[in-house]
């Protein structure tokens, strides 16, 4: 079934819906572009990229309050109901979401500055697959919800595990690097939490597809999700503190 | 998230709180219920109930039936020959289109508002107690009580406390409405049909009326046709989509107006049709 269904018999409401739908895609291709020149900045050393990606995080955050003030203008002044409603509400919580993964974009970058005025620390390929997945994942959420498509917003839940599993392992490594030689500590510190950003981008594209699924659906996914993160214990495990 | 109930929604919330287990009692039963204008069959096959002390809203385009269907739940097509009604609505167990049903009792149990304020052209009290006395004998003290009581509960008695004996055609559409209602709930009926009660009045009106059906819901069931699916919105705890004589989907208020399930209703409620 068409979700989308015959037009508006307001054409003007259906040119807004679409023009909402426009942002939202405008939006997340911004995002996924942070997200892949900050990785590009880390992985090539590149810290003029870099700066370039901290200073257009503005782009991102004046398009959230675009999507914003369209969407609260539609609330109002439409009175949205049904596949509609879903829609704007999603719009809302989307963007949001995509401007929380500007800031961690931003964030990769700006700590890829200080990383690479440090000796290289290993190979970064766990960085690099990482980036690649997740940027599939958000560009799967953001064109999910922009064509409607419900099957395609599953998928995207259903595959953060691989990122979360790499995380683990960039994890382990770093705190291998660290025991090792204490003098990597301060480029470890930042791949870490560089990691962590990667990591949680992942978990704002399960959001959004989330998101996605109830727009187009109008029910919501399972609430629990395949998840691989398991560095919070990798020092102690929660079954093993003592017991009180 | 469980957490968060509006007082809009107290109806639906209350509604989503009759799970499977307690669901509240069913006031009105309707079974397999057709309807003929003549030869033109204007209901088909309609099963639908109204649930005690909640609101129904009834939507749905021009011509969908639901008008038709409050004709029904009173009886008033049997004014008109060559109209009539097949199948069932069950009330306590009876079926109150069986031909021994006594009308006048009926429309007692059940009354109606209609889009357009009828007031009588009496004083505002007699508007009042002339529906009554139809049914009961009251002595004087006793008529004034109900007047008041019915007045009180329309929300109209603070407005008109010191004019009872003028006519009550001075009032404004809106308490003219309001007075209407009084009416009917005047003489007491379990079950009050609300025809586009508000159609006809302006927005501060219109919500004084609604802010009324929450109130009233607490005593009586009532169902509502309306074309503002607003006003179904913001009223009914539960909503039924009609369509060329069919009950296409009935749900929840909150259900049907964010994820309803059938493409049609999808297609009404955000302006899509046809």
């Amino acid at each position: 079934m068409d979700e989308r269904m015959a037009g508006h018999t307001v054409r003007s409401y259906a040119e807004e819906l679409n023009r909402l739908r426009d942002a939202i895609a405008r939006m997340g291709g911004l995002a996924e572009r942070q997200v892949a020149e900050a990785t590009q900045a880390l992985i090539q050393r590149d810290s003029e990229l870099a700066a370039e990606v901290v200073r257009r995080d503005a782009a991102l955050d004046a398009l959230e309050r675009e999507i914003e003030e369209f969407c609260i203008r539609l609330l109002a002044l439409r009175q949205p109901m049904g596949q509609d409603l879903r829609l704007i509400v999603a719009a809302l919580k989307v963007s949001h979401n995509l401007e929380r993964i500007g800031d961690y974009a931003s964030n990769v970058a700006k700590r890829s500055i200080v990383v690479a005025s440090l000796p290289p620390l290993g190979s970064l390929n766990g960085f690099q697959r990482m980036a690649r997945l997740v940027q599939e994942n958000l560009q799967g959420a953001i064109d999910a919800l922009v064509r409607g498509d419900a099957a395609r917003a599953g998928e995207v839940w259903a595959a953060d595990e691989p990122v979360d599993e790499i995380y683990n392992g960039i994890f382990r490594e770093m705190l291998t690097h660290m025991m090792e030689d204490p003098r990597t500590i301060t480029a470890a510190t930042h791949l870490l939490f560089m990691a962590k950003n990667l990591e949680r981008i992942g978990d704002h594209a399960t959001n959004i597809a989330e998101t996605v699924h109830y727009a187009v659906r109008g029910d919501t996914l399972p609430e629990d999700r395949p998840k691989a993160d398991a560095s919070a214990y990798a020092v102690v495990r929660p079954q093993d503190r003592p017991a009180g | 998230m469980a957490g968060i109930v509006m007082h809009q929604a107290g109806g639906a919330a209350r509604a989503q709180a009759h799970s499977a287990a307690e669901r509240p009692p069913v006031r009105i039963s309707i079974r397999h219920l057709d309807f003929y204008y003549g030869t033109n069959r204007a209901l088909k096959g309609i099963s639908l109930d109204l649930p005690d002390r909640q609101v129904t809203g009834m939507i749905g385009p021009s011509g969908c039936g639901k008008s038709t269907l409050l004709r029904v739940l009173n009886r008033m097509y049997s004014l008109y020959p060559g109209q009539r009604a097949e199948g069932e609505v069950v009330m306590d167990g009876r079926n109150i289109l069986a031909p021994d049903v006594d009308l006048n009792e009926l429309r007692a149990r059940i009354g109606m508002v209609f889009q357009k304020p009828t007031p009588f052209p009496m004083t505002i009290q007699e508007n009042i107690a002339f529906g009554v006395r139809l049914h009961e004998r009251l002595g004087k003290a006793e008529m004034e009580e109900r007047v008041e009581w019915a007045l009180t509960r329309a929300a109209l008695w603070d407005e008109v406390k010191d004019r009872l004996h003028s006519s009550a055609l001075g009032l404004s559409g809106g308490q003219q409405q309001r007075l209407c209602i009084a009416r009917t709930i005047a003489v007491r009926p379990e079950v009050i049909l609300l025809d586009e009660p508000t159609s006809a009045l302006d927005p501060i009106s219109t919500l004084k009326i609604e802010e009324l059906i929450d109130e009233l819901k607490q005593d009586f069931t009532i169902a509502i046709v309306t074309h503002n699916m607003q006003q179904a919105a913001r009223c009914a705890d539960q909503v039924a989509f009609f369509y060329l004589g069919e009950l296409v989907e009935v749900a929840p208020a909150a259900q049907l107006f964010t994820a309803p399930r059938h493409p049609r209703t999808q297609a009404y409620i955000t302006g899509r049709f046809g």
